[in-house]
């Protein structure tokens, strides 16, 4: 049965400049589920990289974290999941039913929950028996707390791929010490599977007693992305993993990306300014705009009837190499200022199908269709 | 479109039997003996206001020869051509050309100031310590060109015309606060600042969606239009390299195999290496299953390669002449389109 490993509610995020606050995150909520793999897809600079961060707790200096919850779901029966939970908020799925509370206890066969029951804080006891999921709450944890969970839980291949690699250490030194910190094993075994993840992305395991300035920019995207692979996390984020490659190899990793995720049952979420990766590897697809997410739903459900006028115009107008050679058309209009956004839906400025109410109020995300949900006034058929 | 017709048959670029090899050491006690042949015998040329395409597999040379044609690294072999209008070291007037390596003092000043370079990570060109103004105006700085006033009001135009609205936002703003793409925009930005007259764009638009890509690409073509700017142009999307390039050159470990008319290798690809790469390419339909043509193995070896054909490992119809003879040369197959192959 399908049930989410991470669930993201109303994230709002701001980072501050001399110009003042830009939103780039604003009331955000998604869910993802076991095995499944989600398309996060928008214009540059709408946010997609910094909902990433801010679900990862990785934010810069500037960032302020504004509200919002992050539930990352494991077994019940994981005993440091659920020790790490204790005095959290959590959320708890135990047959197709949720509850939802603060963790108070937990020993071998139940778990107590302060939950909140018709407005009252009720304490409530759940059979512990490896179908119940806890999910804890992220936004709660310490860096102490998150720290075993970025690498095994959710591992990250960031857009600055070529950044994430140490210029002074080998390139395959890098990515065994990154296993042997989270999963203890004798060096030898660990260099046999950095060799094995390394043929899986297609670079020659020669290539491990390099460094990184030897490496092409695709050739460190791989390495990077053999990185993330590495210690068999729960969720992969991979923002913008291929940009670096040619169709070949990327049309090669992202297969081998899905197999394993099939495999292992592994959750993904891809980045991606391409709809046509997306399009390859996605079920379901976010759209974000001007730092909100305006799209969620199904992948063929979105590629075939976009509800929100912004998801249209961005899978239409595509350059192919197919067909007659046109003069392509940008979006009319600027991308909107974060700082300054527009009033209401912040698509108004540009959209095609404003009307009067789209200026002064913001339209509610809601579930147009089934399972497809959007934030817009005047949905499209 | 006077323009193209009139200056696409002057050559300003000429790359003769180019050759970089990096060398590796293959064990504690050795000293380099091996090398990888990262550009092996190249040999190409660029119009005057012509975008000139480079397409190939990830580590094929295609960055090594963009640094290699703006002098950022030394070639181990080969020529590199520029048509200028004075030759600085006789000092006589009128068009020639002359070779890049020979350039010092001022002719290379001036070359550095009509040569520019989009690098292709902007995570890693973009100097941390500077606010995108003083990136973007710092070729006019070090030209002295223009007063602050007009810098500032330079600066702030280019900004908008790549997107970065309002400018004002992003003036004094450091690379670490831009997304990815927005350093993409700085990037080129900074490159156009000088209106140079050849640049080498290094997959300037890998991380931009299609309408803010779709705008940065008119304004490339524009500026081409307008200026007769040469570029080449190194991509891995087939789709911009199809909008953008008049001409392209497929690369595979080192050598050019095939290279003609844009239209022509896409629509027509010969040899076998464009021909898998034209299949691979993904279509934005989800319910579309593609059949992309298989070729064996994953892992291209640049170390020491043999002789024969580059392709010989992967080909999937290779003959026994392939495994005998050395690497094909790039023929010409008709109108001007060039491939590298026996068996065509
Ligand atoms: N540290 C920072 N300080 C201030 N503003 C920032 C910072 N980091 C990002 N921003 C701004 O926040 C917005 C969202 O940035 P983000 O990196 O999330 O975009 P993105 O969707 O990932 O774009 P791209 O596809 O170009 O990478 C952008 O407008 C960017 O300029
Ligand atoms: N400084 C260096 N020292 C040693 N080897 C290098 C160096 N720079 C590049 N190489 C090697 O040269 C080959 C070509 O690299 P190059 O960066 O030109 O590839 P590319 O075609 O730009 O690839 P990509 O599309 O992945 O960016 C690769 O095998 C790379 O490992
Ligand atoms: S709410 Fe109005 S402006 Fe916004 S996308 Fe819908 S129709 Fe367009
Ligand atoms: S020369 Fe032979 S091996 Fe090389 S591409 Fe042509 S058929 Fe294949
Ligand atoms: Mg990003
Ligand atoms: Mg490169």
């Amino acid at each position: 049965m399908a049930y989410p490993v991470l669930q993201v509610e109303n994230l709002t995020m701001h980072y501050t400049t001399r110009k003042g606050a830009v939103k780039a995150v604003e009331d955000v909520s998604f869910s993802l589920e076991k095995g499944e793999a989600l398309g996060l897809v928008g214009e540059s600079g709408c946010g997609k990289t910094s909902v990433a961060l801010t679900l990862l707790r990785l934010l810069p200096e500037n960032a302020q974290f504004l509200g919002g919850h992050v539930y990352f779901f494991r077994d019940g029966s994981d005993e440091a999941h659920a020790r790490r939970a204790v005095g959290k908020p959590v959320k708890v799925l135990l047959d197709g039913q949720e509850h939802q509370g603060r963790l108070v206890g937990v020993d071998r066969s139940q778990l107590v929950l302060d939950a909140r029951l018709n407005g009252r804080t009720q304490q409530i006891k759940l059979a512990r028996d490896g179908i119940a999921r806890i999910g804890v709450d992220l936004t709660a944890l310490s860096d102490e707390e998150m720290r075993p969970i970025r690498w095994k839980g959710i591992s990250m291949i960031f857009q600055a791929a070529m950044n994430s690699l140490n210029p002074v250490y080998k390139v395959g030194d890098q990515i065994i010490e990154a296993i042997q910190t989270h999963m203890p094993m004798p060096i030898p075994e660990a260099r046999e599977r950095v060799a094995q993840l390394f043929q899986l992305v297609g670079l020659d395991r020669q290539l491990m007693d390099r460094y990184p300035h030897e490496y092409s920019g695709g050739m460190k995207q791989r390495a990077v992305i053999a990185m993330a692979l590495a210690c068999d996390p729960d969720i992969i984020i991979a923002d913008e993993p291929t940009t670096a490659l040619d169709v070949i190899v990327q049309d090669k990793i992202l297969r081998e990306m899905r197999q394993i995720q099939k495999k292992l049952n592994m959750s993904m979420i891809y980045i991606s300014h391409d709809i046509a990766v997306i399009a390859e590897v996605a079920d379901k697809v976010g759209v974000m705009y001007a730092g909100g997410l305006v799209e969620f739903g199904p992948a063929e459900a979105i590629f075939k009837n976009p509800i929100h006028p912004y998801t249209k115009a961005l899978m239409s107008a595509f350059p192919s190499i197919k067909g007659e050679k046109v003069k392509l058309a940008a979006l009319p209009g600027e991308p909107p200022d974060l700082i300054k956004p527009p009033s209401g839906c912040r698509f108004h400025p540009r959209c095609p199908y404003a009307t009067e109410i789209c200026e002064r109020e913001v339209p509610k995300f809601i579930e147009h269709k089934p399972k497809q949900h959007a934030a817009c006034w005047n949905p499209l058929t | 479109m006077a323009l193209q017709t009139q200056t696409k048959t002057e050559t300003l670029v000429r790359v003769e039997n180019l050759r970089m090899l990096y060398p590796v050491s293959t064990g504690i006690f050795a000293r380099a003996r091996s090398f990888i042949h990262a550009v092996d015998d190249v040999s190409f040329d660029i119009k005057r206001g012509e975008i000139f395409g480079l397409i190939g597999e990830s580590g094929c040379g295609k960055t090594t020869t963009g640094k290699l044609l703006v002098r950022l690294i030394t070639p181990t072999s080969g020529h590199i051509y520029l048509r200028v209008t004075q030759d600085p070291s006789t000092d006589s007037q009128g068009e020639q050309f002359v070779d890049i390596a020979t350039l010092e003092g001022r002719a290379l000043k001036e070359f550095r100031r009509n040569v520019q370079m989009i690098f292709q990570d902007p995570y890693e060109s973009l100097n941390p310590r500077m606010t995108i103004f003083d990136i973007v105006s710092e070729p006019l700085s070090i030209h002295g060109i223009g007063s602050v006033y007009e810098r500032e009001e330079r600066v702030a135009e280019l900004l908008s015309l790549v997107g970065l609205t309002p400018p004002e936002s992003f003036l004094f703003r450091y690379p670490h606060e831009l997304s990815g793409g927005q350093r993409q925009r700085v990037a080129i930005a900074r490159a156009m600042i000088l209106n140079p007259s050849f640049i080498v764009a290094d997959e300037p638009t890998s991380m931009l969606d299609v309408s803010i890509r779709t705008g940065v690409m008119n304004l490339m073509l524009d500026l081409r239009e307008e200026f007769g700017i040469s570029y080449l142009y190194i991509t891995h999307d087939l789709a911009v390299a199809r909008y953008m390039c008049d001409r392209i050159a497929v690369m595979y470990l080192g050598k050019i195999v095939e290279l003609g008319p844009t239209e022509e290798v896409i629509q027509n690809p010969l040899h076998p290496y464009t021909r898998a790469l034209i299949s691979a390419v993904p279509i934005p339909d989800p319910t579309v299953e593609r059949q992309p043509i298989e070729i064996k193995g994953g892992v291209s070896k640049p170390i020491d390669p043999p002789p024969r054909c580059r392709f010989y490992e992967r080909c999937p119809i290779a003959t026994e002449r392939c495994a005998q003879s050395d690497h094909p040369p790039l023929e010409d197959k008709g109108h001007g389109h060039f491939a590298a192959c026996y068996e065509i």
